[in-house]
Order: C-alpha cells, then sequence, then structure tokens
C-alpha cells in the first residue's frame, strides 16, 4: 500500500513539474515562433535567445505591485484566477503521455489515472476554467472586462456543444470514454482517418475554447484592451496567463490523445511520439494567430450555433450510418 | 431600449485602437452602439498660431509634425501655398523630386495605416510586414534629406539640396521591390475569409453621404467618387504621370481598404516615371528674394552676403493677398489657406486638416454597428491624431 | 466652369448679395453680404450648373492686428464642387458679437468646422446643433486665434477676464 502512495505521488510531482515547464515554455514558444513569423528575433536576452524569459516573466509576476480596483468585487476579483487556473491544472490529472512502463520491476503506468468517464471531466473541467474568466471580468469593476466576460461566457457556452458533438463521434467509433481507451484503440488506424470532420470541428471549437485567435474574443486586445483581465496585475495575472498556455497544452494533448494516436507511433518512444504531437499542435496554434485576423463576436455566434453545430450533428449521424452499415 | 439601460463606454484617449489620442464616448446597447460622440484635441498644439509668428521657411518644421506619417507630403501642400501666393514656380526638377517625395510618403502612410488596421482587426503581423517596407522609404528619405520621420526637405522656392545618386539607386531598388510585398499583403488580407467577414457591408457610405460629409482622398474614392487632386487639379507636374484613380462602389470598409491599397501600386508608378523622367538643371526657383545665393558668390560680392543674411534671418516677404492650395495627402484633400500682410511671416494660416472631417462624421456612422466594427471603422477613415488636433 | 462663368451665374441670381470679388491666386473669391448669405448658399449647394456640393472648410480671419475698421471677422468658406472640380472661395464679413447663420443644414461638413471655429475665433453660429468647444477643453476661457490672445506669460490656473485679459 505504501508503495503505491510513494508512486503516486513520485508521478504527480512529475506530471505537474513536467506540465508547468511545458507550459512556461510554451509561452517562450509562442514568443519566438510570433518573432520569427514576424521578422523579428522574439525573446534574446534573458538566456541563450531567450531560454530563462520564462522564469524571468515569473519571478517580474511575484514582484510587481498587487493593483484591486476600488469598485472591484474583492472576494471575487481575487478567486477568479485561482478558479481559472485550479482547473486548468485539474486537467493534467488524465492526460495520458504513454503507455505502461517497467521501472525495477515494478509496472507503472505513465499518467496519473485512467478515468472511466476521462473525456467528459475533459469537458466539464475545462467549462469550470471558463468561470475564471467569467467571474474575473464581471467582478473586476471594469466595463472592458464585463463586455469580455459577457463575450466569454457566450462563447465558452456555443462551443461546449458543437466540441462534444465531435468527441461523441470519436467515442462511437472507439467504444469508450476513457482516454486510455480512446488512445488504445487507435493503435491500428489513427482517428483522424475516421473521423477527419470531427478532428476539423475539434480544432476549431477547441481554439474558441481556449481564447486563441480567430475567436479570442473575450480578450481581443485591439478592442477590449485584453477584455476580463484587463484589472488584473502582478501574480493573479500571471495565473490566468499560466491557466491559458495550460488550457493551450491541454488542448494539444487532447487533440493527440483523441485524434493523432496519442502515444502510437514507430521507432521512437510512445512519450516522445506524445510530445511531438502536442507541440506539432501547440505551434499550429501559435502559427494560426500570427496569420488570421479577428472574428467579430456575433460571427463566433453565428458560426458556432449554424455552422459547426450543424455538421457536428451531421457527423454523429453520418457515424451512424457508417457503423450500421459495415457492423462494427 | 429604454433609457436608461444603456451602457456608456469611454473609449480613449489611452486606448489600443484609437490611433493616438482619440476619444470616442459610446453608448452600448449590449454590443450595438446606439452613440458615439468623438472627442479630440488632446494632441493640439496650436500649430496654426505658433506659425504665425515664424517665418515662411521655419513653418516648414511645423507642418512636419501635422500627419507625422507622411511628412513630405505637408511640407508640400504648404510650400506649394506660399509659392503661390508669392507668384513664383519651382523648377521642373524640384517640381518632379518633389512629387517623389510626396508619393514616397503616402507609401510609408498607407503602409503604417494596413499595419494597423489590420493590427485593430487582428491580424497582428502585417505590421511589421509595413514597417520593414517603411524603413526602406525612410532610409531613402534620409540619403535626401538627413532625416528620417520629419525630413523638413523641401523649401519654399524649391528644395533644400539636390538629392544624390544613391538616392536614385535607392528609389530604383524600391520601386523593383515593392510589388512583392504588396502580394503579400494581398494574400495576408484581400482574399481572406475573416477578413472580409469584418470588413464587407462594414461603415458602408453612400456616395452622396460622402460629399456632403466632406469626405475626402481614399475614403471617398472608397464610396465612388472620383475626386482626387492630383488628377482634378494637377498642380507640380502630376500631368506628366500616367496613372489611375481608383474608386470603390459601395463604401464600405473592405471598399477603402481596397482603393487604399490600389493607390500604393498607383503611386509607385508615379515614382517609377518620375524617378526615369528626372530633369536635369537647378533645384531652387532663380528669385533674389526667395533663394540663397551660392556660396561662391557670397564670398566674392558683398550685396550677395547682405541678401544670403537677410534670407536666412527673415526668410522671403509675402504680399499683402490670400491663397488657398491644397494638396492630395494619404488621408485626403490637405489644405492650406494662408493670408499674407507683407511681412516675414504670414498672418494668418489655416490648415484644412482632411482627417479632422472624417472624424466628425463618425458620429453619423458608427451607430448600429457593432462595438467591434467601430474600430474597424476608425481604422478603414485612417486618422492621424496630429493632423487632426494641429 | 471658368471663374467668370461662375460670378456670372451667382450675380444673375443675387446681383445684390455679391459685394465684391477677387482672385485669389487663381481661384475665385466672393465676398457675400449677411442679409442673403443664406439663400446664397443654398443656391451654390443645389443649382445644377454650380453645384458646390463638398464644403472642403470653413475658417476665420482676425483682421484687428492689420486693419482698425469693423468688421472685425471674416469668415471664409472653401467649396469645390464634384462634377466639374471648381474651387469657390465665398467670404463673409462678420462684426464683433455678431452670429452667422449656420450652414450645417446644406453641408453636414460643416459640423465641426463651425466648430472649431467658434473654438479658435469666438464667432458664434445661429442655429448649430451642437455648438461646443472642439480642440480646447470645455471650460477654457478666451478664442486662441484671435490676434489679441496673449501669447505668453497667462496662468491658465487662474481666472482671466477674456475682454481686458487680466487676472482677476
Amino acid at each position: 500500500m505504501i508503495e503505491f502512495w510513494i508512486i503516486l505521488i513520485i508521478k504527480t510531482l512529475v506530471v505537474f513539474g513536467v506540465s508547468m515547464l511545458i507550459v512556461a515554455y510554451s509561452t517562450w514558444i509562442e514568443r519566438k515562433v510570433l518573432g520569427l513569423v514576424q521578422l523579428r528575433h522574439g525573446p534574446m536576452r534573458v538566456g541563450w535567445h531567450g531560454l530563462l524569459q520564462p522564469l524571468a516573466d515569473g519571478v517580474k509576476g511575484f514582484m510587481k505591485e498587487e493593483v484591486i480596483p476600488d469598485n472591484a468585487d474583492k472576494p471575487i476579483f481575487i478567486i477568479a484566477p485561482i478558479i481559472s487556473i485550479g482547473a486548468a491544472l485539474s486537467l493534467l490529472v488524465i492526460i495520458p503521455f504513454g503507455d505502461t512502463v517497467t521501472i525495477m520491476g515494478r509496472e507503472i503506468t505513465l499518467y496519473l489515472t485512467d478515468l472511466d468517464i476521462g473525456i467528459l471531466y475533459v469537458l466539464g473541467i475545462s467549462t469550470i476554467g471558463s468561470y475564471g474568466c467569467m467571474l474575473g471580468g464581471w467582478s473586476s469593476g471594469n466595463k472592458y472586462g464585463m463586455i469580455g466576460a459577457l463575450r466569454a461566457g457566450a462563447q465558452m457556452i456555443s462551443y461546449e456543444l458543437p466540441m462534444a458533438l465531435a468527441v461523441i463521434s470519436v467515442v462511437m467509433v472507439c467504444g469508450t470514454l476513457s482516454l486510455v481507451g480512446i488512445v488504445e484503440s487507435q493503435a491500428g488506424l489513427w482517428n483522424i482517418v475516421k473521423q477527419p470532420l470531427a478532428f476539423f470541428l475539434f480544432i476549431i471549437c477547441g481554439l474558441a475554447e481556449i481564447n486563441r485567435t480567430p475567436f479570442d474574443m473575450p480578450e481581443a486586445e485591439a478592442e477590449l484592451a485584453c477584455g476580463f483581465n484587463v484589472e488584473y496585475s502582478s501574480m493573479k495575472f500571471a495565473l490566468f496567463f499560466m491557466a491559458e498556455y495550460c488550457h493551450m497544452f491541454v488542448f494539444g494533448t487532447m487533440v493527440t490523445t483523441l485524434f493523432l494516436g496519442g502515444w502510437h507511433g514507430p521507432l521512437l518512444p510512445g512519450p516522445v511520439w506524445f510530445f511531438i504531437k502536442t507541440f506539432a499542435v501547440v505551434f499550429f496554434c501559435v502559427w494560426e494567430r500570427s496569420t488570421f485576423p479577428r472574428y467579430r463576436y456575433d460571427q463566433v455566434m453565428e458560426l458556432g450555433w449554424k455552422v459547426l453545430m450543424p455538421a457536428g450533428l451531421l457527423n454523429i449521424v453520418l457515424t451512424g450510418l457508417w457503423m450500421v452499415i459495415f457492423n462494427i | 431600449m429604454a433609457e436608461g439601460k444603456l451602457m456608456t463606454l469611454n473609449m480613449g484617449p489611452h486606448h489600443p485602437s484609437t490611433h493616438g489620442v482619440l476619444r470616442i464616448v459610446l453608448e452600448l446597447d449590449g454590443e450595438i452602439i446606439v452613440k458615439a460622440t468623438p472627442h479630440v484635441g488632446q494632441l493640439h498644439r496650436g500649430i496654426e498660431k505658433i506659425a504665425e509668428n515664424m517665418n515662411y521657411q521655419q513653418v516648414i518644421t511645423l507642418t512636419d509634425r501635422l500627419d507625422y506619417t507622411a511628412a513630405s507630403l505637408n511640407n508640400f501642400g504648404y510650400c506649394m501655398a506660399v509659392e503661390k501666393l508669392l507668384g513664383i514656380e519651382v523648377p521642373k526638377r524640384a517640381q518632379y523630386i518633389r512629387v517623389i517625395m510626396g508619393e514616397l510618403s503616402r507609401l510609408a502612410a498607407h503602409q503604417i495605416w494596413v499595419g494597423t488596421h489590420a493590427l485593430d482587426i487582428g491580424a497582428m503581423t502585417l505590421v511589421f510586414y509595413g514597417f520593414r517596407d517603411r524603413e526602406m522609404i525612410y532610409d531613402i528619405i534620409e540619403e535626401a534629406s538627413g532625416y528620417r520621420l520629419t525630413p523638413t526637405f523641401l523649401r519654399v522656392g524649391g528644395l533644400a539640396n539636390d538629392i544624390t545618386p544613391d538616392f536614385i539607386k535607392g528609389v530604383r531598388e524600391f520601386v523593383k521591390w515593392f510589388p512583392t510585398a504588396l502580394a503579400g499583403y494581398h494574400t495576408l488580407l484581400t482574399d481572406n475569409i475573416i477578413w472580409r467577414k469584418r470588413t464587407m457591408d462594414i461603415g458602408t457610405v453612400s456616395a452622396e453621404d460622402a460629399v456632403n460629409f466632406g469626405f475626402t482622398g481614399p475614403s471617398l474614392r472608397g464610396s465612388g467618387v472620383p475626386y482626387d487632386i492630383r488628377k482634378a487639379k494637377p498642380h507640380s507636374s502630376y500631368e506628366d504621370f500616367d496613372f489611375q484613380v481608383p474608386v470603390g462602389d459601395k463604401g464600405d470598409v473592405y471598399d477603402r481598404y481596397l482603393v487604399r491599397m490600389e493607390e500604393m501600386t498607383q503611386s509607385l508608378k508615379i515614382i517609377d516615371q518620375a524617378i526615369e523622367n528626372l530633369p536635369e538643371g537647378p533645384v531652387n526657383v532663380d528669385n533674389p528674394w526667395v533663394t540663397n545665393p551660392s556660396l561662391d558668390v557670397v564670398m566674392d560680392d558683398i550685396s550677395a552676403l547682405i541678401r544670403r543674411f537677410k534670407i536666412q534671418s527673415e526668410g522671403p516677404h509675402d504680399p499683402v493677398g490670400e491663397v488657398y492650395q491644397s494638396v492630395e495627402g494619404s488621408k485626403g484633400e490637405l489644405g492650406f489657406y494662408i493670408v499674407g500682410d507683407g511681412n516675414e511671416n504670414p498672418y494668418r494660416m489655416k490648415i484644412r486638416s482632411p482627417a479632422f472631417i472624417l472624424i466628425s462624421a463618425l458620429s453619423k456612422i458608427l451607430p448600429g454597428h457593432m462595438f467591434s466594427d467601430a474600430i474597424a471603422i476608425v481604422g478603414s477613415i485612417d486618422i492621424v491624431l496630429g493632423e487632426v488636433d494641429r | 466652369m471658368e471663374n467668370v462663368k461662375i460670378l456670372e451665374r451667382i450675380k444673375a441670381k443675387f446681383p445684390e448679395a455679391v459685394v465684391a470679388d477677387q482672385d485669389c491666386c487663381g481661384d475665385l473669391q466672393v465676398t457675400v453680404s449677411n442679409d442673403a448669405f443664406i439663400e446664397v448658399m443654398q443656391f451654390l449647394h443645389d443649382d445644377e450648373q454650380l453645384g458646390f456640393d463638398l464644403l472642403i472648410d470653413i475658417l476665420a480671419i482676425d483682421n484687428s492686428a492689420r486693419r482698425r475698421k469693423p468688421p472685425r471677422f471674416e469668415v471664409v468658406y472653401v467649396m469645390i464642387s464634384m462634377d466639374s472640380f471648381d474651387r469657390l472661395l465665398v467670404k463673409l464679413p462678420v462684426v464683433e458679437g455678431e452670429d452667422v447663420p449656420t450652414v450645417t443644414s446644406i453641408w453636414q461638413a460643416a459640423n465641426w468646422a463651425e466648430r472649431e471655429v467658434f473654438d479658435m475665433m469666438g464667432i458664434r453660429f445661429a442655429g448649430h446643433p451642437d455648438l461646443r468647444r472642439v480642440l480646447m477643453w470645455d471650460d477654457f476661457e478666451g478664442y486662441p486665434q484671435r490676434k489679441d490672445f496673449p501669447l505668453e506669460g497667462k496662468d491658465f490656473d487662474e481666472k482671466w477676464d477674456p475682454d481686458t485679459i487680466e487676472v482677476l
């Protein structure tokens, strides 16, 4: 029994440590890739090619002055970033980084836990994360923040549904809600081949869920001047920031798990493949950010309800027909 | 929506997308704008008043600070107004070089515009591409005048100095290279579905309204009125060049965008023709009341020395009279109304700022649009607050 | 249309109103009397042959520093026709304290242009829908473009009399 707990604690620490490192360095990746796209160098000062920049940012976040506006709703204002980062970190629990490995004669699984309802957990917890944005914007006593919060609320609700529909068709094909089970079922053929439409739906809805351009309505720095987190400073802002990149990382792992075959791949060990695929998705997020203009708020809603919703439903019907006809 | 349920949102003067210090008080019903009241004046420096106490050559440096994205065009308008009042005409070579400087400035202004306009709508990369090409232009301007943003290269009666072979080489290289960059802008924006969704049928201004609102420049041409001072009232040898005046048809944000993009191509065409057909000759008018005698003469001739001293310290004296002269600025008709009373400084100078009038129409255009569209519309009429507030 | 013909057409319609005309370095400048001012402006905008439908600018000149006799101000309207691209300058002499009828009903562009003239010269426009200061702040006293406006030495934190320019 004690061995189980020791392994669990070590695994938790490793997953947490590695994930936070990746989250920190995805900010570096974002700035570096954006810089290179935009004929700049990106961070260059702190460490070799700015490699220590995330740490410097963290230190800066701690050192900055805390500002809480007078007309802010103080308890909610403080709790909002905690909700945001808490939900984002909870998602790390079920990410299947790799298959079982044997270390010192013990079978160790490369994930913290394998929930039977893993994918539902992801959808549910990521929705709770959006409460952070909504409450944060609403409680800051700023009109820009309030508009950002309104947009965040509407956008999250609208894009949960098509995202869930895309996931349902994957679940139909794989026959399980467990993330590990979904990865294992892709040993032969990846879901991106079986479910191309669901893949596109998931990518688009995922970008909207994690507030990335072209769907970064709640932030929209050009019009809302950073939207829901406009009044946040120092560590509270850093928590929002970390939550955002944590969501991006989780989005990458989810795309990898659901569609890109998880840890499956030739030659290299499983976790390496997993991270290669995840970083490909993260790079895609940064790349499209540097390329696309932003949608308008009502156009985002329109796209969600009038295009993605029907497409998701259609995909489920088609998947069902396909399963009935080929008797899978 | 009932009274009292509207949200008043103070957009600016410190807001990322107001291109400086424009302040617009918006009344929002949800995200729909019900009423918009623009406020300007935060950058008012009283240039018109300052000019009344400076001599004619000194005022040129003030005009640089109007539309600082296209400084040479402001010099252009002012110098032509004073020359018209003095009744002098600058030599052909100076006219051509002025046209080159003006069109280069226009290109630089449009590059900033396309970058910031795209940035407002969320495409963040284009601003850096625009600045890359603008650097080339500023290198060329620096080669001619020694300054980058505010060159003050034009003088009443001609130019500060003649251009160098490196200037011509730089312009030729730029003319050769820029179409590639422009194609890149088009690739990023023109056919982008999100860009089209954000700009088409937004901020539509009909031709009658545009004329009545006092629109000029690309904003007027975007509504389909082909009024371009370079064609309508050719000045400074513009009649020598072959170029088209692009017009839109609907007058929405997308049309104004296309008009400006096409204008860049036409400007490039003008620069190309001017640099290839550059006449030889002096760059300053031969008028003892306006131009300095050359240093060789000054060293031998006492009267020339006195004249140089007088011109350096006072500048030209104007006759009693009034003049209105305008050029096609990068934002619209940039006009200078100068009243002379026979002294060395203007009695009254009024600058007709195109963007000032454009902003005044915002309160008519914005209502009914969404909050995000306000940013797109403000970006599409292309304002520079240095010129609005003077 | 040539300047001469423009002048003839205006004079044919309003023989009394055109007080003076001059060639302003190539542009026609007509001075209009106060009585028929708004009718002349309406005619200039609506007439088929003239059709000055784009009001470029409105400006005011303070003549107090160069001639003593009234009228102190002159308001100049710069307009252009979108058909023929002819330009016309219309000048209106204004005595100090006198109101000028607004032309916002004819050209909406006049709205802010008149506000600026009011802000800078203190000429009021009768019937203007929104006559507030535009460039200076709302409780600014005095009119900066007037020739008697102090150039330096005035502390704007203290109250001063705009007529005598003395600190109260």
